[in-house]
């Protein structure tokens, strides 16, 4: 082993989020090690409260995807108390849970994970003429694509640059060997970077005509959706279809064609497998379309595992086989288990430190994340892994996009095991969801139109044990609540991030980024572009994946840290 | 109200102090104010289709926001364009980034004019492209090019407990108690965005595992004494951080602040005061129940299912939020009071009224800007569910009184 190098912080993430890796003498990655640097406790906070109290409190572990921790920890309590909402609670929270998936993965694309593709010193030298003409190949009428415009970007990109205040942009990785597209490419996505700041505001107005603000919506409530005159009114369904139209007029004249542009110079990485990682996926369906109970729910994202990238078989998922591990975590658990359901969770920390230098004890505990696991088996989630189970459950629209996609750049299906595979998958899924969005609008309003008012269940508080599953912007969420005395004795909750970015389990295997890193060449070890790009084409959301902190372990070892 | 009114403070003006404060802002602009003709802001705002009008009225709108009487208009436009691109440090502590998504979906001005413009947003961990030792030597150069220059926005609460290990960050691990030291000590001024690094937020809800704190507490018992200026909610209206910026730029020196460290200009009233619905209340109009349909279609107070305004103060029901888009209230929810200290644990359960109240918890800390006093709060809880009890009692026996008027019709 040569040298571990270190990348803390990982910027352009939600949270803190720390990744070292071994390097052999030539620059591969030989080892990964992901680690969770920062810690709340939210789910110990809940315990004793009302359990009516617990989706605002939770949808607070995370203030990107707020909205779908807002509506797993509702649908949990509805469980627990076993109250069925009515068709347009739904639909209201169908419109909500869209709005979010559409306005985060463009967010990520353009504001998060662009910057790991495209070069903006290098858009400076390009030429506006020539670009437009590039935007052609790829749209027959791409967006704000002119010569002016695009002169007027570099124009303010330069001067902004000639400044000396970078601001956001300084010391980046510009002029780094893995960026391969040309001036112009990089002009174009870079002109889409500044677009996209626009766009996503009116994405994050759709979600606040129905949810009052965001981030952090407020109109939930177990039994349905408080709402009710924003979804009974004309004027307001009209507006979020206007702004919808927008998203839509984004997304297919700029986002998809920015895919297919990438694709197309970055087929090569692809293909050789770069950032493949673990070769099992789990979705534990999106977007639910009726208000069955979570086991026989229809979605438009349907749940399933695949095993070795077996896509002849979509295994069922039961929930009472997932469980979470903490060999390689600051956490230990009574009685030595080594594996516990999140309905038995506990989270008693054991800080270990770091080593004198500063880097992780690898070989012990070296994160505050767990290792989440179904059944014992170490799996990628978010929208790569739902778009191959959807392939394999035979979902239509999914396939249509994907056999699109490979045809269009001359690709076979093995290009999707990858870094870039994970970032395509993300922008057709935004294509898909938005395509559908006006489905649920026209149920929403013929449901009214019935004459069905109803957006609340009445119910009666009871004991119990409640869960809610759900496919999110970066994967599989679950929360899981145990009422006792009417109050909330134990909360957990199993988030995306904790799937993907997991330490090492009791056997050993690896989480999905520490496997996409492994086998990577680095071009320039002092400039790791290339993990950043793997690890952001899964879009870390690393606050929801930090657990709680017991009160009771006082006695705490840690480091001194010699700064 | 303002008790111990200064003459000196920004707010409220006097109109004695009007001239004194727009000679103050005047000379304060002037010293940063590059003779351009073309301001950056200008050509920004150009090519997205506003033009001077347009900015003018935003101007306006703004003035109006901070408080300001409209002869200030003039001088929030030229704040908004002082070319010295006010260097700026976002810190992420023990937070969401819910604040930072806030302020990438304001609206005035749009966010890529911050960035661009107005601001420079020097380190932000959630938008920059540099990360590892590029991002912490980014952070390192700030610090030092731009001391005793630099604005520092926190986000998160800070946690202290067991030698501050919850949050470490950077490749040398270094603690979130070392980082803020570090960075507050040579900032120019502290904004707190978010009730968490206002007031610990909710990291620092009961039992507190990791001994969460705000900011200014931490930095006091540190004798680091950099101005702090709290901006509350969850998340903070990018209003609100954006009015105080241009305030910040237009007279170089804090604005008038409350007991908490609140902006009076935001927080100077109650979400009750200025509701929608208040004429609702007014009339003894509530929702009773989720289960209310007509109730809630027909917009009446929520109080009775839980609603906060009445011991909240902020500015949302005016500013509202994503452009005016909506606000809690509006979208039928009560408000759960996110702006105020301890929120979490003062104003649960948030489906029941304050009356209701099923924790022994002692009612502790409700802010008041005016720091009344805690029994201030219990006499506003119980005038308030008197009148919701009277009207209820009323409005029964108008019920009762039309049935009976209308009994000999049958």
């Amino acid at each position: 082993m040569a040298a571990r190098i270190v990348v803390d912080p990982i910027t352009r993430i939600e949270g803190h989020l720390r990744i070292e890796a071994a390097l052999d003498e030539r620059g591969t990655i030989t080892q990964a090690y992901s680690s969770g640097t920062a810690f709340r406790g939210i789910e110990l906070i809940m315990k004793g409260r009302d359990p009516r109290d617990l989706a605002t409190f939770t949808q607070r572990i995370c203030g990107v995807c707020t909205y779908q921790h807002y509506e797993r920890s509702t649908e949990a309590v509805e469980r627990a108390y076993g109250v069925r909402i009515p068709p347009n609670a739904r639909l209201v929270r169908n419109l909500l849970w869209s709005a979010q998936v559409i306005h985060d993965h463009v967010v990520h694309f353009y504001h998060l994970h662009g910057v790991d593709w495209f070069d903006i010193a290098s858009a400076l030298s390009a030429s506006p003429a020539k670009a437009v003409q590039i935007a052609k190949q790829y749209h027959a009428n791409p967006y704000n694509a002119s010569e002016s415009h695009y002169a007027l970007v570099i124009q303010r990109l330069s001067k902004f640059v000639q400044s000396g205040q970078l601001g956001p942009f300084a010391g980046a990785y510009w002029g780094h060997p893995a960026y391969k597209l040309s001036p112009e490419e990089n002009l174009i996505m870079a002109s889409h970077y500044l677009d996209a700041l626009a766009v996503q505001r009116v994405m994050s107005q759709m979600e606040a005509i129905f949810g009052a603000k965001t981030p952090h919506p407020q109109s939930l409530i177990v039994g349905g959706v408080t709402s009710v005159r924003d979804a009974l009114s004309a004027e307001r369904i009209g507006q979020y279809l206007f702004m919808l139209k927008q998203a839509q007029d984004f997304i297919d004249r700029a986002y998809l064609p920015d895919l297919v542009m990438m694709g197309t110079r970055y087929k090569d990485e692809a293909l050789r497998g770069d950032g493949a990682g673990l070769k099992n996926y789990m979705s534990v369906g999106g977007l639910p379309l009726d208000e069955e109970e979570w086991e026989n729910r229809r979605f438009l994202f349907p749940k399933g595992l695949i095993l070795n990238r077996d896509l002849s078989k979509v295994l069922p998922i039961d929930p009472m086989k997932i469980t979470e591990e903490i060999a390689h975590s600051w956490y230990t658990y009574e009685g030595d288990q080594v594996a516990l359901h999140p309905f038995e969770g506990q989270t008693n920390p054991q800080y270990t430190g770091l080593e004198a230098d500063g880097k992780l004890k690898v070989e012990g505990k070296y994160s505050w994340l767990k290792s989440p696991r179904y059944d014992g088996i170490a799996v990628e989630v978010g929208p790569l892994a739902r778009f191959i189970v959807g392939y394999a459950a035979g979902s239509e629209p999914i396939k249509k996009l994907m056999d699109g996609y490979t045809a269009r750049i001359g690709v076979p299906f093995k290009f999707w095991y990858s870094t870039l595979g994970r970032t395509v998958a993300r922008g057709l899924e935004t294509k898909l969801l938005a395509d559908f969005v006006p489905t649920l609008v026209n149920d929403l309003v013929t449901n009214v139109s019935k004459g069905d008012e109803r957006f609340f269940t009445p119910y009666l508080p009871k004991d119990g044990d409640g869960f809610s599953l759900s496919e999110v912007p970066r994967g599989s969420l679950s929360h899981w609540v145990r009422i006792r005395n009417g109050r909330i004795e134990n909360f957990q909750a199993v988030v995306p991030s904790t799937w993907n970015a997991s330490p090492k389990d009791s056997k050993g295997q690896v989480g999905a980024y520490e496997a996409a890193l492994t086998g990577q060449k680095l071009a320039d070890p002092k400039k790791p572009l290339e993990i950043l790009r793997t690890i952001h084409s899964f879009d870390p959301c690393l606050a929801c994946a930090v657990h709680l902190l017991d009160p009771k372990g006082q006695e705490i070892a840690h480091l001194k840290i010699t700064v | 109200m303002y008790k111990d009114f200064d003459p000196n403070l920004i707010q409220p003006i006097d109109p004695a102090n009007e001239a004194r404060l727009l000679a103050e802002a005047d000379r304060n602009l002037e010293t940063l104010l590059q003779p351009q003709a073309d301001s950056p802001l200008h050509r920004a705002l150009r090519k997205h289709g506003f033009s001077r009008r347009d900015f003018v009225k935003w101007a306006a709108m703004m003035t109006a926001t901070l408080g300001l009487p409209p002869s200030f208009t003039g001088r929030v436009a030229k704040a908004a364009e002082a070319a010295p691109r006010l260097p700026v440090i976002w810190q992420e502590l023990q937070s969401c980034t819910g604040n930072s998504e806030a302020l990438l979906r304001s609206a005035n001005p749009g966010v890529e004019d911050i960035i661009l413009d107005l601001l420079s947003l020097e380190y932000s961990e959630v938008l920059m492209a540099a990360a590892g030792d590029q991002a912490e030597a980014v952070l390192e150069e700030s610090i030092k090019k731009y001391k005793g220059q630099y604005i520092v926005v926190f986000e998160g609460s800070l946690p202290l407990a067991q030698d501050g290990i919850f949050l470490t960050i950077g490749h040398k691990g270094e603690r979130g108690t070392e980082l803020v030291k570090r960075i507050a000590r040579d900032a120019k001024y502290v904004i707190n965005a978010g009730t968490c690094a206002a007031y610990g937020g909710i990291p620092m809800a009961q039992p507190n595992p990791t001994g969460a704190t705000g900011i200014k507490p931490f930095l006091r018992a540190n004798n680091i004494n950099t101005p702090v200026i709290n901006l509350p909610a969850c998340p903070v209206s990018p209003t609100n951080i954006v009015g105080t910026i241009l305030e910040l730029v237009m007279f170089g020196r804090v604005p008038q602040l409350d007991a908490y460290d609140r902006p009076i200009w935001a927080y100077g009233t109650r979400i009750h005061d200025k509701c929608e619905r208040r004429g609702n209340f007014d009339a003894g109009e509530f929702v009773q129940s989720w289960a209310d349909l007509e109730g809630l279609k027909r917009g009446y107070c929520l109080y009775k299912v839980g609603c906060k305004g009445p011991f909240t103060y902020n500015n949302c029901g005016v500013v509202r939020y994503n452009q005016g888009t909506s606000w809690p209230i509006m979208a039928g929810h009560g408000c759960v009071g996110c702006a105020e200290p301890n929120f979490w644990d003062t104003m649960t359960p948030f489906y029941e009224p304050v009356a209701n109240r099923v924790y022994a918890q002692p009612m502790v800390s409700d802010a008041t800007a005016d720091r009344v006093g805690v029994w201030a709060l219990g006499a506003a809880a119980v005038g308030i569910t008197a009148h919701a009890v009277a009207t209820m009692v009323r409005s029964a026996l108008e019920n009762r009184k039309s049935e009976s008027m209308q009994k000999p019709k049958e």
